[in-house]
This record gives structure tokens, sequence and C-alpha cells, in this order.
């Protein structure tokens, strides 16, 4: 009886796990979906999923130059994220493992810089940005998701590098290894899942960023939201251009989650020492 | 001690792999080198259909001009308005032509931040400025030269359903007031079949509910300044528009009014649930195109309703406009007037259709046989319409600001909508029209104040 109650139980449990699973991917599968159709079916009201699949959609974005901005954002993206992690891994190591003074201090200083509102900084960045000649420049924005990336890195590096257990960089010490032995042997390996998390986090906010982007930039170093929310228009139907363009812009990212989805799960679900 | 995973390691060096891979094709853009030799042109605009047409024309014009590149960038009406607010207040330079409408470009015109056109146009008789009707050509003009150029332009009308009209034995006067929309409403509201006496837009917003709710104002012989800069929504004038605005939307107007703007009273009298739509000129292309609507071929169109004026529309025209720090003006021109020139209309015409034409700008456009065709049902009372969109024909009372449905002054963006959310929260019954429109009056005076103080 109990055990009949309990397989209930857990197949409640499974249902109730796909039914949320489903209402968290149903808006990316209805993107797709809408992707394929024609304008009018995009349209519909009630929804429809009889519909004729159309690759029009796909054709006038690529015929809108879309290329460009992909490699914007693409460069933008992986720059702003290696030196985020050239600046913010060390900067954690620093403030866990390696013992400095003021890092509490240091880590609320990291913290504050996220505490004002973009839109307050946007006029003043916009006009040094100017003054720079950086206006349109992809190198601005490298440098501006660089800092509104750093804080977070830092102290998502912090925690990871806090796991690692002291025991295993005494034994590595006691067994003769010198600073740089024991960064590359011991504790990279274990915080390395952790790095790619903090990277997959900074490539995802500077992938996804739209405020800087559309502020700072024009014809030159547009990126993938830029180009994506030009598809909005105030007149006439959009639904299925837009559809199409958000997954266009949403697969890299995707692919990339997707690849280091197995190491993420199991980087940070298991223990240093077994 | 244990050894570093391969795997991780791997994996770390797969992802150095693929990050690698992607460099060189982003450097190339990321540098972002310009054709060589030749001149590039960046032009922002907003992303409404006609527009999109340009772009996709846009070939022509750098065949016709070798060396020359366009660049655009397309972005919604709200970001686009941001966006070029900030580069041409900044003079960031950024774009050699941009998208601007008549809210703004007397105000820029005046901060000395637009090109003056007027000398480039006098001195090109092809271009035919004369050809631009009267209200819109005023419009964009300060102190009699004008700052920007008409793409299309737009004013207010009525649609209702000749139809419904017919069965309720009722006829639509040449020259509506809105005392008689409102019994025309009562008469064919019928919530039962689902059916709205009229679909007016409740959606906060300075160029959503607003626009349509300040020629109603205006025509009521009411003003949101008297020449003083004193706010005067509490007079009566201006309280008995406010009051007969919310009545008539609630009694009979649609359902969840206080939400719905173009695209959501589009779409209801589209699928045949409103018996009359007040709202842009522009509505008609999509109301008699069978891809968008179900009610093709059944509407007719009257004047924007009047009550104490001589008409009672609203004027707004999406034009182009050359900043003062444009680098490549002359080439600049050279696009401006392509964009905005009679043959343009011709060819996109040709190209995609009559009915996609950019319209409300120029008269000769309303002479083109293909399109009064296409536009049968429309033309003329848009050209109508438009004609007489102006402050003189408008209002009462002397005001000291431009514009018809929106206040000419910067600080309209805010104060506008605030007031429209006063107006949305009486229409949604949240607040009685009386406290919504004292809360509103607060609002005007704050503004008023500073221009009295700044002795304007």
């Amino acid at each position: 009886m109990t055990a009949r109650t309990n397989r209930l139980g857990r197949s409640a449990l499974t249902g109730l796990t796909w039914l949320v699973a489903l209402l968290f991917v149903f808006p990316v599968i209805w993107m797709v979906v809408t992707s394929f159709k024609h304008e009018v079916d995009a349209a519909t009201d009630p929804p429809t999923f009889a519909f004729a699949p159309t690759l029009e959609q796909f054709t006038t974005i690529l015929d809108r130059g879309f290329l460009p901005y992909l490699a914007n954002s693409a460069f933008v993206t992986v720059l702003s994220t290696a030196l985020v992690l050239l600046l913010g891994v060390p900067a954690a190591y620093a403030l866990s493992l390696a013992p400095v003074k003021q890092t509490s201090n240091a880590l609320g200083f990291f913290l504050s810089t996220k505490m004002l509102p973009i839109v307050a900084a946007i006029i003043p960045l916009y006009i040094i940005s100017q003054n720079l000649g950086m206006l349109d420049n992809v190198w601005a924005l490298i440098v501006l998701y660089a800092g509104m990336n750093l804080p977070l890195a830092v102290w998502m590096m912090r925690s990871f590098f806090l796991e690692v257990p002291t025991e295993m960089i005494e034994a590595a010490r006691v067994d003769g290894a010198k600073l740089p032995t024991v960064l590359y042997r011991v504790i990279l390996p274990v915080v390395a899942p952790g790095i790619a998390a903090t990277a997959l986090i900074c490539v995802i906010f500077s992938w996804t960023e739209f405020f800087y982007a559309v502020n700072l930039t024009a014809a030159q170093a547009g990126t993938v939201p830029v180009f994506l929310v030009g598809f909005i228009t105030s007149e006439g139907l959009f639904w299925a251009q837009l559809s199409a363009a958000a997954l266009l812009a949403s697969l890299p990212v995707m692919i990339v989650g997707w690849i280091a989805q197995n190491h993420l799960v199991r980087g940070l679900s298991m223990g240093a020492v077994k | 001690m244990r050894r570093p995973e391969p795997r991780r390691r791997g994996f770390l060096a797969r992802l150095g792999i693929l990050l690698t891979a992607l460099l060189p094709a982003a450097g190339c853009a990321g540098a972002g080198a310009l054709g060589a030799g030749g001149e590039t042109l960046v032009i922002a605009i907003v992303s409404n259909p006609q527009m999109e047409d340009a772009v996709a024309l846009s070939h022509r014009f750098e065949a016709q001009h070798p060396g020359v590149q366009l660049k655009f960038v397309q972005l919604p009406e709200n970001q686009a308005r941001a966006k070029i607010t900030a580069s041409v207040a900044n003079e960031g330079g950024e774009f050699d032509a941009v998208m601007i409408s008549n809210y703004e470009t007397p105000q820029w015109a005046e901060n000395g931040w637009l090109e003056n056109l007027q000398p480039r146009i006098d001195a090109d008789p092809g271009y035919d400025a004369g050809d631009f009707i009267p209200s819109i050509r005023e419009a964009l003009s300060h102190q009699g030269d004008m700052y920007a150029v008409p793409f299309y332009g737009e004013s207010s009308f009525v649609a209702y359903r000749k139809d419904l009209f017919a069965k309720a034995g009722l006829a639509m006067p040449d020259n509506p007031t809105w005392e008689q929309i409102r019994g025309f409403a009562k008469r064919l509201h019928d919530p039962a079949n689902g059916i709205a006496g009229i679909c007016l837009r409740g959606k906060p917003g300075w160029g959503e509910s607003l626009a349509p709710f300040n020629t109603v104002v205006n025509t009521f012989g009411g003003r949101w300044y008297d020449e003083n800069w004193n706010a005067k929504l509490d007079s009566p004038e201006f309280r008995k528009a406010w009051n007969f605005y919310i009545d008539l939307v609630r009694n009979h107007g649609e359902v969840g009014a206080s939400s719905a703007g173009f695209q959501e009273c589009g779409n209801r009298y589209g699928r045949g649930q409103a018996a009359m739509w007040y709202d842009a000129t522009v509505m008609a292309g999509t109301n008699e195109d069978p891809k968008s609507s179900e009610v093709v071929g059944k509407s007719g169109y009257a004047p924007a309703p009047r009550q104490r004026t001589e008409a009672g529309g609203w004027l707004y025209t999406w034009s182009l406009a050359i900043p003062k720090v444009a680098e490549n003006k002359d080439t600049a021109w050279e696009f401006l007037r392509w964009m905005t020139g009679k043959e343009f209309v011709r060819t996109v015409g040709n190209e995609f259709g009559w009915n996609r034409v950019p319209t409300g700008s120029r008269n000769s456009t309303y002479d083109i046989p293909q399109y009064r065709k296409a536009a049968e049902a429309y033309a003329q009372p848009t050209l109508d319409a438009i004609s007489v969109a102006d402050q003189q024909h408008t209002m009462t009372k002397p005001v000291p600001y431009e514009g018809i449905q929106f206040l000419s002054i910067p600080e309209f963006q805010d104060l506008g909508t605030r007031v429209s959310q006063q107006l949305s929260a009486a229409i949604a019954g949240q607040k009685t029209p009386e406290e919504a429109l004292q809360q509103a009056q607060e609002y005007a005076v704050t503004v008023g104040k500073s221009y009295q103080e700044s002795g304007e």
C-alpha cells in the first residue's frame, strides 16, 4: 500500500516536473514555431499550429544584414569575457585564498559598482565616448561589458576558490610544489567548472546586453539585440520576423550553453575530495 | 593529490578553440573598415513598414550615386526617438541623416541642432517643395525655413462601418460633431454581439491616448496653457472634454479600453468588433488590406469630429533632417531629396504596390491615378484631413506652444505620459475623472512654472 502511494506520489512529482519544464520552455518553442510562419499566420487570434511553414523570415533577416551584427556581438562577447576572466580570476584568487588586507572592503567596492542604475550614467558615458572618439566602436562596448561583468565574476569565482580544500593546497606545498604549480595543477582543475560557469554567465550577459549597445553604437558597432529590436514596428505585423531574428540571435548562446551544460552541472555538484 | 582531470581540460581547450575560431570572423566587422575610398552615409530611421520599403530600395540610390554607401540604423519608435535625441543634442555626429517628427523639428531647429534645409530646397526647383501639403510644410518649419522634409504624413479621422450604419438606419454627416458621434456610438454599442460603439485609445503614453484625446480638448475649446503658461487643465472646457472622452469610452467603447492603443484598436476594428474607430489616417491602409482585415470595403471615412472648431484632426509626420554636426551634408541632402521626392512615391508604387506608397506629404501623390484607385475609399478624406490640420483650424484660443495633439516642448514627453496615466486610470475606473484631472493639473502647473520663471 505504502509502496503504491509512494510510486503514485513519485509519478505525480514527475508529471509536475514535466509540466513546469514545459511551462518554462513553451515561450521558446512558440518562438521557434512562429519564426517559420508567414506574418499573417503569426497574427491569428486564436493562435494556430496549423500553417504552411516558410523560410521567408530567415531570408529577410539575412538580407537585412544580420551577419555584421552577429560578428560584432561575437567579437564583443568573446573579448569582454576574456578580459573579465583575465582580471577577475586573479582578483578572486587574491580575495579568497591569498590573504590580502581589506578583503571585505574590496568586495564591497566591486559590488557597489553595480548599484548605480546604468540609465543614470548613460549620458556621461556617451559624452566620454564621444570625446574619446569611441562612439559606435566595438572597443567601447568591450570595456563597458568587462566592467559590467567583472564584479559578478569576482564574487562568483571567489566562492569557487573558497571551496578548494586548504588541505589540498597544503598537501601540494608539502610535496614541494611552488605557487605556479599549485595554481595550475591543484587549484585550476578544481575551479575549472567554476571558470566555465562564470564565463558562460559573462557570455550570456554580454550577448543579451541592449542598453549600452543601443545608446553607444550606430551603423558600425551595433550588436545583435540592437538589430533585433529593429523588427518591432508600431504600424503593421512583425511577430514572425521578430521571432525568426530572436531565434537566430539566441542560437549561439544556446549552443555554447549546451556544450558547457554537462561540465557545468558535473562541476557544480561534485566535491573536490571524494 | 589528483592529477588534473583530462576531460575538463579538454572542455576548456575546446571552448578556447571555439572562441578563437569566432575571433577572426568578428575581427573584420569589429574593426569596422569602410568601403575603400567611398563615402558612407549613416541614417537613423524608425522601423515602420514604409521605411523598410525605402531601405529595400536604397540600392537604387547607391546605383545612382557611385561611391556612396548607405547604412541604416533601424529602431522602433521609442528607441529611435531616444537614440536620435541623445545623438543630436550631444552633437555625437554618428548620423548624417535622422528621422524625426514634427514634435522634434521646431524645438531642435530653435536649439540650432539641425541644418537649415531651405537654401538647398530653394536651389533645387526640381525637388518641388511647393508640392508639400502646406500644413505639413508649416509644421516642419522654423521662422519660415524648413529644417526637415516629410517622408509621410498623417492626420486623424473616423472609420465607420457603413453596413452597421445602414442596418441601424443611421447616416454619417459630412462633418460630424463629437455629440453626433456619441449618439451613433450609443445606438451601435452592442456588447452582446461583441461590437463596441467606438474604439478609442486609452493606453497611457503621450503618443497613445493623448493624441486622440488632445484633439477633443482642442475642439471643445480647451488648452493646456494660456499665453502666460498658466496650466488650464482645470478650466471648464478642458474638464468637459476630459469627462466626455472618459464617458464615451467607458460607456460605448471597447472592452479593456485603458490598455488599448493603435494596434489593439486596429485588431478589433479589423475583426469587426467596433462600429467606429477614431484614429490616425494611416489606419485606412490596414482596414482595407485583406491580409489584416475582415471588414475590407465595409468602411466609410469621415473627418475628425469637431465641436467648436472648423476641424478636429491632428497632424503628424515622419520626416528627415540633417544634424548640424553631420559630416557629409551634401550627400545627405541628395539622400533626403531622393527619399522624399516625387519619383520615390512612384517607385514604391510600381515596385511594391500602390497601397504601400508613403502618403500625406505631397499633393502630387493624390493626383496619381493608380494611387487614387488603390486608395479610393480614403485618399481624399486623408488629404482633406491633413490639409486643415493646423492650430488655426483646430483650436479656439491662442497657445504658447506648437503642435496639435502634442505640445512641442521637451517636457511634454514626461508630462504627457503622466497626464495620460491619469486619463487611463479614470477610464479603468481606478480613479474618479475629477481626482485624475486634479492630479493632471498639478503636473501641468509644475511644468508651466518652469516656463514662467525662465520668462519665456
